[in-house]
């Protein structure tokens, strides 16, 4: 068994993430934290939908956001699949989208403040960066065959309109559908930096202790992205697009004077603007990277590897669950109830629950990530178990799980867990907002510190990692021969 | 003009080569009928001679080339893409013309399937959608024919049909055909291709099946 190479990738990644361990700060340090959680699951099952009078608005603008910023990343990011053969392109899109959603946020409300632009353009630029890859694979894959059979003369927009969108577009529809899902909690967490979706109340009721209304609030998230295909329809899509923009809420207006300022003096390197000029630059980035980026970098990988291994090992337990080797009909809706419930909820916020109740270490965040992105994966994999057929003799129990489903799902149970090593190191950067000492951590009190020239370096930095774990991932599902699906 | 001339004809796939290098010269009014067995060559001399000409000529490939997330309608209008502005192409794309689904409707009743326009191609049986094809390559109304086993999965009668119907509208074409007695029936000039050259080129009057046969 050693010899095979994908189980000596996953014995090496377990390794590197126990060593991790010995490095790592986990620890549950609230003096009561099981009193709290009792009370939190108390608050969810009593849920209070009356109490707060913001709640209605609060979920109308999350809609609004996730709308028009998905809208306006699913257009910019098709013109940009266009060209994106070109490698500049390339490089600027992988750019944009390894660069959290809560980061362009932050970046955005030092010069707009809290305008609805800050939220709108926070979403709508790193999902530009995603439609664009995902969509010009999928315009890659389809059929030459007719583009080569039309009558020579035939202009450009009609051979693309008629060659190529109708093989693409069922699988730009779903995909998109599942990526305004995404925008839906990436709107709602928005919340935590100040907007005024679901996130800024979830927060405020969590701080006053009133738990009944953060039940109600999840609960009402869950029926919100449950019931998705309920209210998102084809024929309603253009209402709700053009309807959104006027739900946004009137924030604050722009002081373009601030925009200006940002730009010529926040961001510049301090040396610049004093007398050193460049000559003081080496040890001012000397300085950050060693006082900053290192401890930042460094957490966040151990943080990152911990958290990896971690979520396979829940989706391995989990798959089972909605798989129809196992279990009646009973045990796979539950496990169905469950697996949705991991994957709608925000690791961000499933983070912050975790950490208010067992207060700071790195714990609630690795057991956050694992539960969301295990339960995502586990989903995955559990439906592509459905689909082997076994044979009439097959063992049962245990050893039908180990002898005839693990081996034959493990590849693409790893392919989908490299592809989300970088949504996972994204994730565990941005948690530092937080309090755990990841690079999230250094770039949200150099802001506090109004140090935006800091704040910028450090973004770079992390943008750089992201991108640098997803050539990485990308190498090793290569190499082990992996294949995966964008849908993921 | 609707004839070609084609010298020193070579194709190769991975260094080894298909065909050629060969020539063959088709006038107008020619119909010839590409014979030989499977894998002799015949469907690489098709594509070729479809570059030679750059696409003017009506083409059906032997993998049909439906878009078939489109419905019938659109599969044939795509024949005449070229014939039409950007915003008249766009909006048929969402709501086709009356005049043009006439037209559309009219051919597919020749090809007995009238009440397929409006269904969309992937819902469609194997010889539907290989008269779809053909439906395109007639709509496109060129002076050539290239077409790739376009009967091959019709039964009889059908295939007499659109062989009839091929003779008609085409005066020049060549048509890869496995079967011996349609491409007797139907074609003035049968070539017979082996090893990727032409092994056979006579009239059809002067050609029995018998004498076809070697080829296979």
């Amino acid at each position: 068994m050693l010899s095979s190479p994908t189980v000596r990738a996953s014995l090496i990644f377990t390794a590197v993430a126990l060593v991790g361990l010995v490095f790592a700060d986990i620890a549950i340090t609230a003096a009561n934290p099981w009193k709290d959680l009792g009370r939190f699951f108390l608050g969810v099952v009593t849920p209070d939908f009356f109490s707060t009078e913001g709640l209605a608005t609060a979920l109308l603008r999350t809609v609004a956001f996730a709308f028009v910023g998905v809208a306006l990343g699913s257009v910019c990011g098709f013109l940009l699949a266009l060209v994106y053969r070109a490698y500049p392109v390339r490089i600027f899109c992988a750019f944009i989208r390894a660069i959290h959603e809560l980061f362009w946020a932050l970046i955005f409300l030092q010069f707009f403040g809290f305008h609805p632009l800050t939220g709108v353009l926070a979403i709508a630029i790193p999902y530009s960066g995603i439609f664009a890859k995902v969509y010009s694979e999928i315009l890659e894959e389809a059929d030459p065959e007719p583009g080569r059979l039309l009558p020579p003369g035939t202009g450009v927009v009609s051979a693309f309109l008629y060659a190529r969108i109708p093989d693409c577009w069922v699988q730009m529809r779903t995909y998109t559908a599942y990526r305004l899902e995404c925008g839906l909690r990436s709107s709602a967490i928005l919340g935590f930096v100040g907007l005024p979706t679901l996130g800024f109340y979830l927060e405020s009721a969590f701080s006053q202790g009133h738990y009944s209304d953060a039940g109600a609030m999840l609960i009402l998230f869950y029926v919100l992205i449950a019931t998705l295909p309920l209210w998102v329809r084809p024929k309603l899509l253009p209402v709700y697009v053009l309807g959104a923009p006027f739900f946004l809420g009137d924030g604050m207006p722009i002081v373009w004077g601030n925009v200006a300022r940002f730009f010529t003096q926040d961001i510049v390197p301090a040396p610049l603007k004093g007398e050193e000029g460049w000559s003081g630059m080496g040890t001012w980035l000397g300085d950050l990277f060693i006082t900053q980026a290192l401890p930042g970098i460094w957490n966040t990988v151990i943080l990152t590897q911990i958290a990896l291994v971690a979520t396979g090992i829940i989706a391995l337990l989990a798959f089972p669950l909605i798989s129809t080797h196992f279990g009646g009909p009973v045990r796979r809706t539950s496990g169905h109830v469950f697996l949705v419930i991991l994957r709608s909820t925000p690791e961000y916020i499933l983070a912050y629950i975790l950490l208010q109740l067992w207060g700071p270490s790195m714990l609630p965040a690795v057991v956050a990530l694992a539960l969301h992105n295990g339960g995502i994966i586990g989903h995955l994999i559990g439906r592509q178990s459905s689909s082997i057929v076994l044979r009439p003799d097959a063992p049962t129990g245990l050893d039908r799980y180990t002898y005839e489903l693990v081996p034959r799902v493990y590849r693409s149970f790893l392919a989908f867990l490299f592809y989300r090593w970088e949504i996972i190191m994204r994730e565990t950067a941005i948690l530092g907002i937080l309090g755990i000492y990841t690079l999230g951590f250094y770039v949200d009190s150099a802001i506090q510190n109004i140090q935006f020239d800091k704040a910028m370096v450090l973004i770079l930095i992390t943008a750089s990692l992201n991108i640098g774990v997803d050539i990485l991932g990308r190498f090793i599902r290569k190499k082990l021969a992996l294949q995966t699906m964008p849908t993921c | 003009m609707s004839g070609f001339d084609l010298t020193g004809l070579t194709a190769s796939f991975g260094g080894e080569r298909v065909i050629g290098p060969l020539s063959l010269s088709v006038r107008e009014g020619d119909r010839v009928a590409l014979v030989g067995r499977s894998g002799a060559g015949k469907s690489t001399l098709i594509s070729l001679i479809h570059q030679q000409v750059q696409g003017h000529s009506s083409l059906v490939p032997q993998n049909l080339g439906l878009v078939n997330a489109l419905q019938v309608f659109h599969n044939v209008y795509m024949g005449r893409l070229d014939a039409n502005a950007t915003w008249y192409n766009t909006l048929t794309l969402i709501r086709p013309f009356a005049k043009d689904a006439r037209e559309v409707k009219a051919l597919l009743s020749e090809l007995g399937m009238p009440e397929k326009v409006w269904i969309p191609a992937a819902s469609l049986s194997g010889g539907q959608r290989q008269r779809v094809a053909i439906a395109r390559a007639l709509y496109r109304n060129s002076d050539l024919l290239l077409a790739d086993e376009p009967v091959s999965a019709l039964d009889g009668p059908s295939a007499h049909m659109v062989m009839k119907l091929l003779k008609q509208r085409f005066r020049t074409s060549v048509i890869a055909l496995h079967d011996v007695e349609l491409a007797l029936a139907y074609c003035t000039r049968i070539v017979g291709i082996q090893n990727g050259q032409i092994a056979l080129d006579e009239p059809s009057e002067k050609l029995t099946p018998a004498d076809i046969m070697p080829l296979y």
